[in-house]
């Protein structure tokens, strides 16, 4: 159905551009004079954001890309999209393709809401009868009915962007390729348009998902294709390629200890925070059944009521668990005087092997935040010490959570 | 567009400059069409007086120029009032010259559409002479108002002339259009050359005075203008008192043809990088 083979994509870097035709001359003539000899073409001149990229998507597969911001997701889209043309390489698509690389292409601002759905659909690739027959659903879909005959500039961005992507939702090729375009609009809205996704994958269509959103490509996608630096890492079953993202993502980059940049403005603020093993020294990797001890140092600087320091723990981006310091001290709730304090704290274990990221906050409960700084330490658990292919717990199994129980089991009997 | 189900397409490297694949332009004419569409209604949906402007423009301009060229400093225009021989230049001379500026400025003031969603490019260069066309055709009818008011009579050769005049505008507009939205993209520089082109080339055109103030022997160099020809054309045939235009002109013709194939090849082998360079 797509068949990408060995697509590389380079880059002119700014070097030899002449944007305007004077340079241009200039350059002409001092090469003319300098007996003709024509720069070659140096490794530096250029750089290639996609590398021999090659993978196969069968009819009605949902693949995820991902990958870092510049791992050349973006130059592959528009490859895909026929944007611009590939400098090696090539694909092979059969069928319809239309590609979302955003919602509301061609969008005027001037036009109404039935205008706009004409002229968008069109851009699209859709058919001026295929809009015609679907019109009424769209319109349905995207909430706005009453105000279908408004010029769009009188739009709430939420109206703009839910009419943009219900148009975008109704499209029927046979291949479709998306951006990012899914992250828009209010949580409910956004449902909506995951459920869509859902139908059109389900409905049989292939689909090419390009996303930052982790999540949602483990719920679209059955497949995903890790991209660095421009090349495959790895294509496989989503799970696998999601672990190695993240272990990508993670390497080398463990963060046990920080200290956070001063602002005398704030009422509140975090100090420093660090990781320790058993023995009190700072540390970035633990083994899965190490204690992990967190310590924190914030700052208030006027009295505040209600004010807590919020531990939130991600693996693996997925988040964990909350806590806060006042979860077992409620008096301090109500009457926390100016100062300087410092938390410790035992992280629950045992710890999945993943690789996690501590955010921390100063808010008011219910209220609102003080200070926050949501990359605050990263950390990574791995299995070395033992074997745990055995155990359920194991990196491999589903489930965020280590859960190491105390099973008692009595033998009633014998057959 | 609905028939592509099974079609396969294969995406390469750009090798070389190909001529434009017809079918393919067919199928996406609605495209084309929706864009005309908008760019029409756009153009007057939030003025007051709408589509009034275009029979204002041509009729403001015929006041204020018959008041400094035809009373103040008495241009002849033959035995023609020369409101009406104004009119007659004016519009030809609009028609190409916005036709021109937006044909070279499309690409890059489309920048937002072509960087997100593939269509064959030159979709947006012709659907950028649509306004221009538009506001001719009503010009036109001004034109001709204003003739019948006066009790003169256009002879019967303006019924194909007229129209093979705006043909001739239109495609002399695209080919120089082309030429320069290719040389746009990469030198933004052409975005200051084309206002002055057509600040210049209006004076370069019989439009305020009458052809015949040019010598005889540089008419051949001054009839390489394009416009010339159709300005001539139009006089001609909606005035049947005026002599028909010097067949020299038309040779005109082959500098029009000829920077439409020109325009073309640069356009296609523009487009292929466009996408990384605007």
């Amino acid at each position: 159905m797509i068949h990408v083979e060995g697509i590389s994509k380079r880059y002119q870097l700014g070097v030899e551009r002449h944007d305007k035709l004077w340079d241009m001359w200039v350059h002409k003539a001092r090469r003319m004079f300098s007996g003709g000899q024509r720069a070659t073409d140096t490794d530096s001149d250029h750089f290639w954001a996609l590398k021999d990229v090659s993978f196969d998507v069968a009819e009605g597969e949902v693949v995820g890309i991902i990958g870092r911001n510049g791992a050349g997701k973006s130059t592959l889209l528009k490859i895909l999209s026929r944007i611009t043309p590939p400098t090696e390489g090539q694909i092979r698509l059969k069928g319809r393709v239309a590609s979302l690389l955003e919602v509301g292409t061609g969008f005027h601002p001037e036009l109404s809401g039935r205008e706009n759905v004409f002229m968008n659909g069109a851009i699209l690739g859709m058919s001026r009868a295929e809009i015609k027959a679907k019109f009424d659903e769209i319109v349905a879909f995207s909430e706005v009915e009453k105000f279908i005959d408004t010029a769009v500039k009188h739009y709430s961005s939420g109206m703009y962007v839910r009419l943009a992507f219900a148009v975008a939702a109704h499209l029927e090729p046979e291949i479709l390729v998306v951006d990012e375009v899914l992250a828009v609009g209010d949580s409910a809205f956004q449902r909506k348009c995951i459920g869509r996704m859902g139908d059109v994958a389900s409905a049989g269509r292939t689909v090419l998902f390009v996303s930052h959103n982790l999540g949602m490509v483990q719920t679209l996608c059955k497949r995903a294709v890790l991209l660095s630096e421009g090349r495959v890492v790895t294509s496989g079953e989503v799970g696998a390629v999601l672990e190695d993202y993240t272990t990508m993502l993670s390497e080398n980059e463990v963060l046990a200890h920080t200290r956070f940049d001063i602002d005398p403005e704030k009422r509140g603020q975090l100090l420093e925070a660090s990781l320790h093993d058993r023995n009190g020294e700072p540390c970035g990797r633990f083994d899965v059944f190490d204690p992990i001890m967190l310590t924190v140092t914030y700052t208030l600087r006027e009295p505040i009521e209600g004010a807590a320091l919020n531990l939130v723990v991600y693996r693996n981006t997925e988040l964990l668990f909350v806590s806060f310091d006042t979860d077992r001290a409620p008096e301090l709730l109500h009457a926390r005087e100016p100062g300087t304090y410092q938390a410790t704290v035992q992280l629950p274990g045992p710890l999945k092997a993943g690789n996690y990221d501590v955010a921390l906050s100063i808010g008011i409960l219910n209220m609102g935040g003080v200070d926050s700084r949501p990359e605050a330490l990263r950390f990574v658990v791995s299995e070395y010490s033992f074997d745990t292919s055995k155990k359920s717990y194991c990196a491999q199994r589903p489930g965020p959570m280590a859960a190491d129980l105390e099973w008692s089991l009595q033998r009633q009997g014998n057959h | 567009m609905t028939s592509r189900a099974d079609t396969e397409t294969v995406i390469s490297p750009a090798t070389g400059v190909h001529p434009f694949r017809f079918s393919e332009l067919w199928s996406f004419r609605e495209l084309l069409l929706q864009l005309v569409w908008r760019d029409v209604s756009v153009r007057y949906k939030q003025t007051a007086l709408g589509l009034m402007w275009a029979v204002l423009n041509p009729v403001l301009m015929a006041v204020i120029f018959s008041i400094i060229f035809g009373i103040w400093a008495r241009m002849p225009s033959g035995d023609i009032p020369y409101p009406l021989f104004f009119l007659a230049g004016i519009i030809p001379w609009t028609f190409f010259a916005s036709a021109l500026a937006d044909v070279s400025n499309s690409l890059v003031s489309q920048r937002a559409l072509l960087t997100k969603v593939y269509f064959p490019r030159v979709i947006t260069p012709l659907a950028a002479t649509a306004v221009p066309l538009v506001d001719a055709l009503v010009a036109i009818l001004v034109l001709l108002a204003a003739t019948l008011l006066k009790g003169m009579v256009p002879s019967w050769h303006a019924l194909w002339a007229v129209p093979l005049g705006l043909v001739w505008a239109w495609v002399s507009a695209l080919g120089v259009g082309l030429c320069f939205s290719a040389l746009n993209i990469k030198y933004r520089d052409v975005g200051q050359l084309v206002p002055f082109i057509v600040r210049v080339g209006m004076f370069a055109s019989p439009v305020i005075y009458p052809l015949s103030m040019i010598p005889e022997k540089w008419q051949w160099l001054y009839g390489l203008n394009p416009v010339v020809g159709v300005i001539e054309l139009t006089r001609w045939s909606m005035f049947s008192t005026v002599t028909p235009p010097n067949p020299a002109l038309y040779g005109s013709v082959g500098i029009s043809l000829f920077f439409l194939v020109l325009g073309a090849y640069m356009f296609r082998r523009m487009e292929a990088t466009y996408a990384d360079l605007v």
